[in-house]
């Protein structure tokens, strides 16, 4: 009896979770979808779903007419750029704060966190006069410092917490084998500081390629990224919805991979610790 | 048991991003509070270098007593606001929903989330030209598919719309968060009502929702810093027509648009003082979480 209630009780939860998971994934589907008709296709009245003729054609299409390798590539490296600079940067930081915590410690990591409050509209002059000053405005090191910097607290907070669950007694154990300081840093303490690494890289990668504000605003035809060339469909002309959707799908996909793995990072590193 | 040497090693450790994070807060800083005190018209020959000239809190009263001023804070409260209420109300509901056994969890999960990583320039323009547009939209099909009048939901409804993509796209964070919260909720104590008779109305507004309240306010502070800043979501669909200007968009008008910098930077210390009173809270929650 309660066996039949708790089988029938999960039977409609699936039902119910899988209608909404498919709602809110329906507008991602659709592009991806439309991206494989033909323009009429794409815009027909009845919609068609499933069953019209697929085609690679609109993907053609915009790799040739837009240059789209080259905004792929800018993205490329101004997330890839500014993330590893940021770890790279981070990482002692991060190091120092959770193995040599002072009394400061608490207060540096606030302060950090505090930059990032920083609306990027209150700054976005001087850093664009700071941009033409150095002959830097539409250049790809520009972005890849900015973006660095945006999301420098970000990484150092999900590295100090990272690096905070290695636990010292292994370090004394190791010292007490007689390990130097080198091996100790080599063979103990790195492979227990990998998972976390990677996991800062790739939230901060996805974090970095999805930045529209200061990607907008501070590149024009030579650094601009996927974001701002997405943003050059925004003129309705013509028939341009499956071509639209292929190079929104282009632009999505790589990172709807790489976001999948990086459910469980996404609450510790945009909570900085306040949720688990 | 920290010697004084590795103290010292510490500190240069820290060095570098102390000292960017210091350069990227302070020098943009100044420079805004600076030429907020300007007048400082690029396009009419005002060059920094030749000086500007001081004109006090004139910019500060200007950007307060312009016409667009109150309708850009009504219009970034109710986006907000608006955004908060869905996403915290319906993120509770799935995450409640998620967190009871299932066939395919991990699948549904994914799907939920998905929203979260498609950057905002993509969603924006999905959502304008494929489900919003008058003639074209999947919106307009539905609609006439019941025989009503297609609606251009941009220029019409212009809030309603962008409340609608924005909280598309925070649902999978809201979502996300409370579902981690409930799932370190001790699920004994729970049984222990149901076998006390409480009912599930009851069982949610004792337990749950109690059990809820700090997730749901980090939830609700940490949106609110990204929220305030919303910018790429406004940019490709309205451009800031049709009511849908806020306070970060005016701003950014001000700046580069019309290139009034002066008064612009009046506008980013107003819009840097709002986000710090949100921040202060934030930063109260996530600082005794520290301690412990």
């Amino acid at each position: 009896m309660a066996r039949a209630t708790t089988t029938r009780r999960k039977i409609i939860t699936t039902a119910a979770a899988w209608a909404i998971g498919f709602t809110i994934f329906f507008p991602i589907l659709w592009t991806i979808l439309t991206s494989f008709k033909t323009e009429a296709q794409a815009i027909s009245d009845p919609p068609v779903f499933l069953f019209f003729d697929w085609t690679l054609e609109n993907y053609a299409v915009v790799q040739e007419r837009s240059n789209y390798m080259r905004f792929l590539w800018n993205s490329v490296i101004i997330a890839g750029g500014s993330t590893v600079l940021g770890v790279l940067i981070a990482v002692p930081a991060a190091w120092s704060m959770a193995f040599v915590p002072s009394r400061r410690t608490k207060d540096i990591l606030l302060w950090m966190l505090s930059t990032k409050m920083l609306p990027a509209v209150g700054v976005l002059y001087p850093i664009y006069l700071i941009c033409i000053e150095l002959g830097l405005l539409d250049s790809r090191i520009a972005l890849v410092v900015i973006l660095m910097l945006i999301n420098l607290p970000i990484i150092v907070w999900m590295l100090y917490t990272y690096f905070k669950e290695i636990p010292g007694e292994i370090l004394e154990a190791a010292r007490m084998d007689g390990a130097s300081l080198k091996e100790e840093i080599l063979y103990v303490l790195t492979p227990m500081a990998i998972p976390g690494i990677a996991s800062t890289l790739l939230l901060n990668f996805i974090l970095a390629w999805n930045e529209a504000f200061w990607t907008l605003n501070l590149t024009a035809a030579k650094a601009a990224p996927l974001t701002a060339f997405i943003a050059s469909y925004s003129s309705p002309e013509g028939l341009f919805y499956a071509k639209l959707s292929a190079a929104s799908t282009m632009a999505i996909a790589p990172i709807l991979i790489l976001g999948w793995f990086s459910q469980k990072q996404l609450v510790r590193g945009l909570t900085f610790g306040a949720v688990k | 048991m920290a010697t004084k040497a590795s103290r010292s090693a510490a500190r240069m450790m820290m060095a570098p991003a102390v000292i960017l994070l210091l350069g990227w807060m302070l020098i943009p800083l100044v420079l805004t509070l600076f030429f907020s005190f300007k007048k400082f018209l690029p396009l009419r020959g005002d060059r920094w270098e030749n000086g500007l000239e001081w004109v006090g809190f004139e910019n500060y009263v200007r950007f307060v007593s312009s016409s667009a001023f109150w309708p850009s804070v009504i219009t970034t409260l109710i986006i907000v606001g608006g955004v908060l209420v869905i996403t915290v109300c319906l993120g509770i509901l799935l995450a409640m929903l998620l967190d009871q056994p299932m066939w395919g969890q991990g699948i549904v999960r994914i799907l939920v989330i998905a929203p979260f990583f498609v950057m905002p320039t993509v969603s924006a323009l999905v959502w304008k030209n494929m489900f919003m547009d008058a003639n074209n939209g999947l919106f307009s099909h539905l609609w006439r598919l019941f025989g009503a009048e297609p609606v251009s939901w941009l220029s019409e409804a212009s809030l309603p719309s962008i409340i609608l993509i924005v909280s598309w796209q925070w649902l999978p964070f809201a979502t996300l968060i409370l579902l981690t919260a409930i799932q370190s909720l001790d699920s004994e104590q729970l049984e222990a009502a149901e076998m006390d008779g409480a009912s599930p109305l009851a069982r949610f507004g004792h337990i749950v929702l109690p059990h809820l309240s700090r997730a749901v306010t980090i939830v609700i502070l940490i949106q609110t810093i990204f929220l305030l800043s919303v910018f790429a979501e406004i940019f490709v669909t309205t451009g800031g027509a049709f009511g849908s200007r806020t306070l970060t968009y005016l701003i950014f008008q001000r700046v580069l648009e019309s290139q009034n910098v002066g008064l612009g930077s009046a506008g980013g210390v107003y819009a840097i003082i709002l986000a710090n009173i949100v921040a202060i809270f934030l930063m109260r929650i996530v600082g005794k979480n520290l301690d412990t």
